[in-house]
């Protein structure tokens, strides 16, 4: 099976001034159709570094080295416009802060129809209905309403959602969530990470899940990388990883959420 | 929102008295004797202690302090902001109405200049940003905030007016006459526009909401103007509502540098001559403009910010 993404090599490194840092150090790895490859790491361990320099999402002060081949074309090789074209259809992220993702001067329609006219050339009536479409599927209450909103005036779970929706709209061959549910609270949470289960259910899109949340990557990712300190450092399914863990670093990762699972288990009983 | 701006408008008289009252303070506080004066412009060859107070009953400066400021408030509300001493033919109202109309047309089109120059460099400063255009600005913009518009008004009069002959070196009238003064009252402002823009923009680029703009995958075009621009726009309206008035008073220095027929050169002339009235209602109507503009672009800015716009209902 051709893997949809496949990185192999890939190398991160931040020039600020004379100094250079290796942010993403060699790291290779590949996610296949329909599956759901997590990210597994503590904040600044490179897990979104790693998919930003696939996306050209980084600017000139990052150089990239190494492949990031989409399909068997290396997207590190492609144009700025052909990058620019594939990102919101073919590939598509959710992002990390919903409340702030959105413009806060512009309507969430307005918002959303500029991304379907950046991909289609959908007339605005289709731009109209497919937008209503969206936010029905995404179970948004009085999607006509939610459309004439500014982003202030949804919640981070609705615009989250709306975010999801908006990912997911254009038939994208990978779908890239990156800590999707960081910011919002545990409720809200569990939704979230529904959709995310739906989506993989019904339409079998490839993903990549990016987290510092051990629960959340359980649910949904079919196998696991883990990284720290810019480097893969294990590899395998949620199970095999929980038992077989080579890298000390995982290993602490595994003990302290068991510590901590094993402590709440023991207030709860204690409850009962 | 209605109930915002009915707010905004009423906290606005209690500020009104206050500058009105200071205003009519400062002016009294000079030391000189205006009666004396206005006799001496008047030319009246001996200046006995009768005659100052003849002109001082004339004048209305024999009255208590207090009294004098009530009557001229009241006046002022009606219109009415006295007569010159020195030419007492003239009304203050009149000689400020003949001369505003020349200050407008400067201040207005130092405003235009600034708005067409600042916010299209500013705009490339900040999306070249350490390229050559960017780095070539950002010099020049030091150095023309350096410069005083005393010294920078001089300076293109003798390079341009007379070393190449192109424009008029002072006076009024025509559109020749304008662009030289026009340039150097906007100048300063250009620098600062230029320096605002560039770092808003900066900031905006920063801001998650381009980040998910770029992985919609959104022209930059769109992201460039529609986005940040408008963003790092909404920022500068109370900075442009603000420089509107400076621009009006601003142009008293240059005016005087250009000879231009405005009110600086009324101002300028009327500090010289003593001539309390219209120097009153000159610094009033300043203060005034500030108040006002100020009270203008705070509601413009509500209105613009969806976020700004529901807190305020």
């Amino acid at each position: 099976m051709t893997p949809v993404l496949e990185a192999s090599h890939l190398s991160v490194t931040l020039t600020v001034g004379k100094k250079r840092k290796q942010l993403v150090k060699d790291s290779s790895f590949a996610v296949y159709p329909g599956e759901c490859l997590g990210i597994l790491g503590e904040s600044g361990s490179g897990k979104s570094m790693t998919v930003k320099s696939m996306l050209g999402l980084l600017d000139q002060h990052f150089s990239i080295t190494g492949k990031a081949l989409f399909y068997g074309k290396d997207l590190l090789q492609e144009k700025r416009e052909t990058l620019r074209a594939m990102r919101g259809k073919d590939i598509t992220m959710v992002l990390q802060n919903p409340m702030t993702c959105f413009d806060p001067l512009y309507r969430i329609g307005n918002q959303m129809a500029e991304t379907f006219a950046a991909h289609t050339n959908w007339s605005p009536q289709k731009i109209q209905e497919e937008s209503l479409v969206i936010l029905e599927r995404m179970q948004i209450q009085n999607p006509k309403e939610a459309l004439q909103k500014y982003p202030h005036q949804l919640s981070g779970g609705m615009l989250q959602r709306i975010m999801i929706g908006l990912a997911v709209a254009l038939k994208p061959k990978l779908l890239i969530a990156d800590e999707p549910t960081t910011a919002i609270d545990a409720i809200t949470q569990k939704e979230i990470l529904d959709a995310f289960l739906e989506i993989k259910q019904e339409h079998q899109t490839a993903m990549i899940f990016i987290t510092h949340d051990l629960g959340a990557i359980a649910k949904v990712a079919d196998r696991l990388l883990v990284m720290n300190q810019g480097e893969i450092v294990d590899e395998g399914t949620y199970s095999h990883i929980l038992h077989h863990a080579q890298d000390r670093y995982t290993k602490l990762l595994i003990e302290k959420r068991q510590a901590v699972m094993g402590r709440y288990q023991q207030v709860l009983g204690g409850m009962i | 929102m209605k109930q915002y701006v009915f707010k905004r408008i009423l906290s606005t008289i209690p500020l009104l008295l206050i500058i009105s009252f200071v205003c009519f303070v400062f002016i009294n506080l000079i030391p000189s004797n205006p009666a004396e004066v206005a006799l001496r412009v008047r030319q009246v060859p001996i200046i006995t202690e009768e005659a100052i107070a003849e002109v001082e009953a004339e004048l209305g400066l024999n009255r208590p302090f207090l009294v004098r400021y009530v009557s001229w408030l009241f006046d002022c509300l009606k219109g009415d902001f006295g007569i010159s001493y020195v030419n007492p033919s003239r009304t203050v109202a009149g000689e400020l109405a003949r001369c505003l109309p020349a200050t407008l047309q400067l201040a207005g089109a130092s405003l235009v200049l600034v708005i067409l120059l600042s916010i299209p460099i500013g705009f490339l400063c900040a999306v070249y940003k350490d390229g050559i255009f960017d780095k070539v600005m950002r010099a020049l913009v030091f150095i023309t905030t350096a410069m005083p518009p005393y010294w920078v008004g001089l300076l293109l009069m003798w390079f341009i007016s007379i070393k190449l002959d192109l424009l008029p070196t002072s006076g009024g009238g025509s559109f020749a006459h304008l662009i030289l003064p026009a340039f150097t009252v906007s100048l300063s402002y250009i620098s600062t526009y230029i320096r605002l823009i560039r770092n808003n923009m900066l900031e905006n680029m920063k801001q998650d909401y381009v980040l998910y703009a770029n992985v919609r995958g959104l022209p930059q075009k769109v992201i460039l103007i529609k986005h940040i621009l408008k963003n790092s726009m909404h920022t500068c309206i109370v900075a442009i509502g603000m420089s509107i008035p400076q621009l009006i008073s601003g142009t008293i220095v240059v005016e005087n540098v250009f000879a231009w027929p405005g009110l600086g050169t009324l101002c300028i002339s009327s500090i010289f001559n003593r001539d309390y009235p219209i120097i009153q209602a000159y610094v009033l109507l300043i203060g005034v403009l500030f108040v006002v503009f100020n009270l203008l672009f705070d509601i413009l800015q509500t209105v613009s910010d969806p976020r700004l716009r529901k807190e305020g209902a």
